[in-house]
């Protein structure tokens, strides 16, 4: 073990910061004590019990086996996080349908990059945090795109029917909004990646770095990742930005009614 | 104004007298009805036709259901003649125009918005289509924000005429405007009526009707009112009138 080490006690330490967060919620009559409390729990079990699948995956004296069960693993990630997106964002028309779309687009180029050009190697060590970290962000960006762009629509409608109205095709009308949706949905990643280092540094080079490996090869790792996520997000943003919009307007070139987002 | 002959339709048929036919036109959107089997004939030739009601009464609905920005769940809409299910909808909204309740102007100059109307619109075709909107032509490169309420309803007027419908669907179109820009729309409305354009309005302003209708459609509760109906109507919009002069449109 390295000096990275936590253990039990440092982990019950941590805790402490749970406490404050609880005590603040207190204070100021937020009533969210119980959600923190729930949501501590919930990622402690979670984590835990990744954390010894993973150790039945991932074998640090054989890193070569078991590399089917990480592929099954990686599509179980990307059911998941369609599945949670489709919860998160109920009132985007299709949602279900289109996460999964737009993350098992955005998974199969980033894991081809990935493992095509060796920049990882093919091992569970490998496919599983790298992946993970990919359907994550990805994840974000998809709830984030899918309300972007109903949100948009709903507050262009005028805009885009005077388009309609002028003769233009569902696709000239939408797409003034849908650019604007798609800008939006990039934007903050591309200011996630032009501030990394300077405002924070993120998790997997925080971790290596924790675990005692060289800062330089630390942030080689976290690079590739950052421009990885970078792609992972430009193809959900678009993929769930199209194929939201092309539900939104029936085959005769009409702007369908939009149901208001809940929040 | 060059009219296209009704395909199908013999020269004589008395439904090319009509220029929209509703034949037991039903519109429901989710459980709500908004257009209750209305059956109506809007006439053609160079006239302003309006169509009033008070807020939720279903006249917007109707005037979109021309261009089909609107389908209707039952019924048939015809236009001169040639059912509109048939019709390609890009086709029939460069025929059939639409100026809506509040100016639309789109990002750039008042030539950009012209020529996402028409994109291979020369200078002398835009200006052509300012001066039929009665829009100044020093205004052609002006940012279309910055234009007054009044003027940007009239370059929408002007973007839609560059296209050459055949008629104009008018939404409410002075909602928005101020009494004077009021007047000179009305005034232009009018004059292009004379021209021989056809045109529906959509309005809730019984003076305003009074002023440029040949003939009115009144509906309430999604249906076509009676004359007692309509002559309840038209007497209590009367004494609200005198209340409040400048009501808001309904974007029913």
């Amino acid at each position: 073990m390295t000096d990275g080490d936590v253990g039990w006690w440092g982990l019950a330490a941590s805790l402490v910061l749970v406490a404050i967060t609880v005590a603040i919620s207190t204070w100021r009559k937020l009533g969210l004590e119980r959600d923190v409390v729930v949501a501590v729990v919930r990622a402690g079990a979670q984590l835990l019990a990744v954390g010894y699948a993973l150790a039945l995956v991932i074998d640090p004296d054989h890193p070569k086996d078991n590399v089917p069960f990480a592929w099954a693993w990686l599509v179980f990630m990307v059911g998941f996080a369609a599945w949670t997106v489709s919860r998160r964002a109920p009132e985007v028309p299709g949602v279900a349908r289109l996460a999964l779309q737009a993350l098992g687009a955005s998974t199969l180029v980033t894991v081809a990059v990935i493992f095509g050009l060796g920049i990882f190697p093919v091992e569970p060590r490998a496919i599983i945090p790298v992946g993970g970290m990919m359907v994550g962000n990805a994840m974000s960006s998809t709830v984030v795109a899918g309300r972007r762009i109903l949100a948009e629509f709903s507050e262009k409608r005028p805009d885009v029917e005077a388009r309609l109205a002028l003769g233009q095709s569902w696709q000239e009308a939408s797409r003034p909004s849908l650019r604007a949706a798609l800008r939006t949905g990039m934007t903050s990643q591309i200011e996630t990646t032009k501030a990394v280092g300077l405002v924070f540094l993120p998790g997997a080079m925080t971790g290596l770095i924790l675990a005692g490996v060289d800062p330089v090869d630390a942030v080689l790792v976290q690079a590739s990742i950052m421009f990885l996520i970078l792609g992972a997000v430009a193809i959900n943003v678009v993929v769930i930005g199209t194929g939201v919009t092309k539900r939104l307007f029936t085959d005769d070139h009409r702007l369908v009614r939009i149901a208001r987002p809940a929040d | 104004m060059q009219v296209r002959r009704v395909l199908g339709d013999g020269v004589g048929d008395t439904r090319a007298m009509s220029l929209f036919r509703f034949d037991r036109v039903s519109v429901r959107f989710g459980t709500t009805l908004v257009l209750d089997d209305v059956s109506a004939t809007i006439a053609d030739g160079g006239s302003i036709t309006c169509l009033l009601g008070p807020s939720g009464s279903g006249k917007s609905t109707m005037l979109r259901l021309c261009n089909r920005l609107e389908v209707p769940t039952e019924g048939c809409i015809r236009f001169r003649g040639a059912d509109l299910a048939d019709e390609d909808p890009l086709q029939l909204r460069r025929r059939v125009g639409m100026v809506f309740q509040r100016p639309t102007v789109f990002p750039g100059t008042v030539r950009d918005n012209l020529l996402v109307a028409s994109p291979d619109a020369s200078a002398e075709h835009c200006l052509a289509a300012l001066e039929r909107a009665h829009v100044q032509a020093r205004l052609l490169d002006r940012d279309a924000d910055a234009l007054s309420g009044g003027e940007a309803q009239r370059v929408c007027l002007a973007r839609t005429l560059i296209t050459e419908p055949e008629v104009l669907l008018m939404d409410e179109p002075t909602s928005a405007l101020d009494p004077a820009s009021t007047k000179g729309l009305e005034d232009l409305g009018s004059a292009l009526a004379a021209d021989g354009m056809p045109i529906v309005w959509v309005t809730h302003d019984l003076d305003q009707a009074d002023r440029i209708a040949a003939a009115r459609i009144v509906l309430t509760g999604g249906r076509i009112a009676d004359d007692h109906e309509a002559a309840h109507y038209f007497a209590g919009e009367e004494a609200d009138h005198r209340h409040e002069r400048s009501g808001e449109g309904d974007d029913d």
